[in-house]
């Protein structure tokens, strides 16, 4: 206890300027990736998708992060076993958020596909193994999360095939393409506003103090989507069409009326980021911040302040200013491989799985998962070529970062431990 | 720059951009086709060898990139169509360039005189051949767009159509040869017996274009059965 008291200060500094670092690391590169589809369909800029960043970001870190944050600041590590040493889990944390920090770092030089919710959860259980014991880890928890790792990439692939699947049997499969898309491309535009709010409404908002009951998300979310849905109607009819009626150039209307569209998924896109992958940076700070400020309470039965999740958004924001615009350009160029209605199909379908793994509080890869997206609309025959080396490479990169992050975290914990006794 | 990032890589080129830049090169020696048959028609030597050597050119640019296309296919790529059937869609392709070749090789090679009997209908073939090959330029055009809707929707009866329209051209363009062989076996004492084989030859090489291209449209046909 007399540690805490003497360093408490220092600790929660350093908390801040790992977590920082962490965050902006999401930035520079998660949330490029998540935005770059629409920045790549020209349906915003790269400044609007900066700007768009900027407000979801935050909206999902505050409104939907909390969960994923909870996992990981107490849902990893049982600390029942060191109630009297309480600087020891806020070495571990510390050790954690620079073990992942260090590994993607490492990993970036290198060129391997390393994610960052896999290296903190790795660094967390890498420490706790070492410096509490082998029990500590819920396992049962992470056995959950790794097995959600591989399914996430599945569901987004699943989602996002059925809703391919859907245009084609609403939209182009039709004698009037062009119409139909007129027709339903707002209803499209309603899901994504609908599905979204209403995972983050139920029951989600307890840490704001707002207890929704299932008809009045039900309600709100409706709303939500409308407004969305009125909005995506009013930019189709902004839409200036050639009164061609030649059969290809309907089809090139058909995906003029998705463009505009992207506008929603990057939003969408944007929040879900801000409710998974924020916690990365910020759940080991909250942890290092809830013991400190306890005076030594390992438990953490505090909530979550409300200005942690702002600075994760904000490193997330300064990430993406400062390089993420670069990898968002980079991404973009790639992605008009792909036709703007099956962008808008990955987008929605990534967005949606992201967001039900945050309401659950797994964290997950939003990379991943849109890229397990893209292959959905593979599957449904809509992409030239995809190189499926980068599943292998991946699948690499999952074994490699979860010792390497625990190597590196076991390593920092014991140097820490060294150095503030 | 070397990139880290897993979504850069996934993405590699669509196979069917340099599908539809080899045929439009394979277009361009289509382009020598009339102009090579004129000089023929005209007892034009000289100009013939001229387009024979433009035809050589082009063929050998689309051999490039038949072959770059080739090595930019590994089995690591997931693509919409059955890998295997694009790469006999370009060799098809090539096919075309390379019988325009053998044409032009024959007529540099022996200085071949038209025989008054068919050349009316020797026009016919060409025409015919000509036509065949334009409507196999023009499917292979709607790739993209195929790509666009899936290969599954109305889009792809539409496609139908045209390669069913391309195989009857084909099969027109067949008879005319059947016919041209047969005024050719009832003037053959008339004839040089070297002029003759070589005759049969060329219209054996022309009727082999439009095959190729009618070849062209089957393979699309298979992309859309799946």
């Amino acid at each position: 206890m007399e540690i805490i008291a003497a360093y408490g200060f220092i600790f929660i500094i350093i908390a801040v300027v790992f977590g920082l670092y962490m965050t902006w690391g999401v930035g520079a590169n998660d949330l490029a990736n998540a935005m770059g589809t629409s920045v790549g369909a020209g349906a915003v800029t790269v400044k609007q998708a900066i700007c768009i960043a900027i407000v979801f970001e935050f909206l999902g870190a505050v409104l939907a992060g909390g969960h994923v944050t909870t996992t990981i600041r107490k849902g990893i590590v049982d600390p029942s076993a060191i109630i009297n040493d309480p600087q020891i889990l806020v070495y571990g944390m510390l050790a954690s958020l620079l073990a992942a920090a260090v590994w993607l770092s490492v990993a970036s030089a290198k060129g391997w596909p390393v994610s960052t919710t896999h290296s903190i959860v790795g660094a967390i259980v890498g420490f706790a193994i070492v410096g509490i014991g082998i029990d500590a880890v819920s396992w049962d928890k992470i056995i959950k999360v790794i097995a959600s790792w591989i399914v996430s990439p599945l569901v987004g692939g699943t989602i996002s095939f059925l809703l391919i699947m859907s245009i084609r049997k609403l939209i182009l499969n039709t004698d009037t393409p062009l119409g139909n898309a007129k027709k339903y491309a707002p209803v499209y535009v309603f899901l994504v506003g609908f599905v979204i709010s209403l995972v983050t409404l139920f029951k989600g908002l307890k840490h704001l103090k707002i207890d929704l009951s299932i008809g009045a998300s039900l309600l709100v979310a409706v709303c939500i989507g409308g407004i969305v849905a009125f909005v995506g109607w009013l930019l189709i009819k902004r839409i200036k069409f050639d009164e061609n009626t030649d059969r290809k150039y309907q089809f090139v209307s058909v995906e003029k009326v998705f463009t505009p569209l992207m506008l929603f998924t990057a939003c969408s896109m944007a929040f879900a980021h801000g409710s998974n992958d924020v916690a990365n940076g910020i759940g080991p700070l909250a942890a290092v911040f809830s013991i400190v400020d306890s005076g030594g309470e390992v438990m953490q039965k505090s909530p979550l302040p409300l200005w942690i999740l702002l600075i994760g958004g904000g490193g997330i924001v300064l990430g993406l200013v400062t390089l993420g615009y670069r990898v968002m350009l980079t991404v973009g160029k790639k992605i008009t491989e792909l036709t703007p209605s099956s962008g808008f199909c990955a987008e929605l379908a990534a967005a949606t799985t992201v967001v039900l793994a945050s309401r659950t509080g797994i964290p997950v890869s939003t990379t991943h998962i849109l890229i397990g997206s893209i292959f959905g609309v593979g599957l449904a025959r809509g992409v030239g070529a995809l190189d499926l080396r980068v599943v292998l490479n991946i699948i690499i990169s999952w074994l490699v970062t979860l010792p390497a992050g625990g190597f590196m975290a076991a390593f920092f914990f014991f140097t820490l431990k060294g150095i503030f006794g | 720059m070397k990139t880290t990032n897993p979504l850069v890589k996934l993405f590699r080129q669509s196979p069917f951009k340099p599908v539809q830049e080899h045929m439009r090169v394979v277009a361009k020696c289509m382009d020598e086709f009339k102009p090579l048959f004129d000089a023929l028609f005209k007892k034009d030597q000289n100009r013939v060898k001229e387009i024979a050597e433009k035809i050589d050119k082009i063929e050998s640019e689309a051999d490039e990139i038949k072959n770059g296309f080739r090595l930019n296919m590994p089995k690591s790529v997931f693509l919409p169509v059955a890998r295997r059937d694009l790469l006999v869609l370009i060799s098809e392709q090539d096919s075309i360039a390379d019988s325009v070749e053998n044409i032009a090789g024959i007529l540099i090679a022996r200085e071949m005189e038209v025989p008054e009997a068919i050349r009316d209908l020797l026009w016919e073939l060409i025409q015919g051949t000509i036509d065949t090959y334009n409507k196999a330029l023009k499917v292979i055009e709607e790739l993209d767009a195929l790509l666009g809707v899936g290969f599954g929707s109305k889009y792809s009866s539409f496609i139908t159509d045209m390669v069913v329209d391309l195989k009857q051209t084909e099969e027109i363009t067949d008879d005319v040869a059947k016919e041209l062989n047969r005024i050719l076996f009832s003037i053959e004492d008339q004839l040089k017996p070297v002029a003759v084989i070589l005759w049969y030859k060329l219209i054996k090489e022309i009727g082999e274009v439009a095959n190729h291209s009618e070849n062209v449209g089957d393979r699309i046909f298979l992309f859309l059965a799946k």
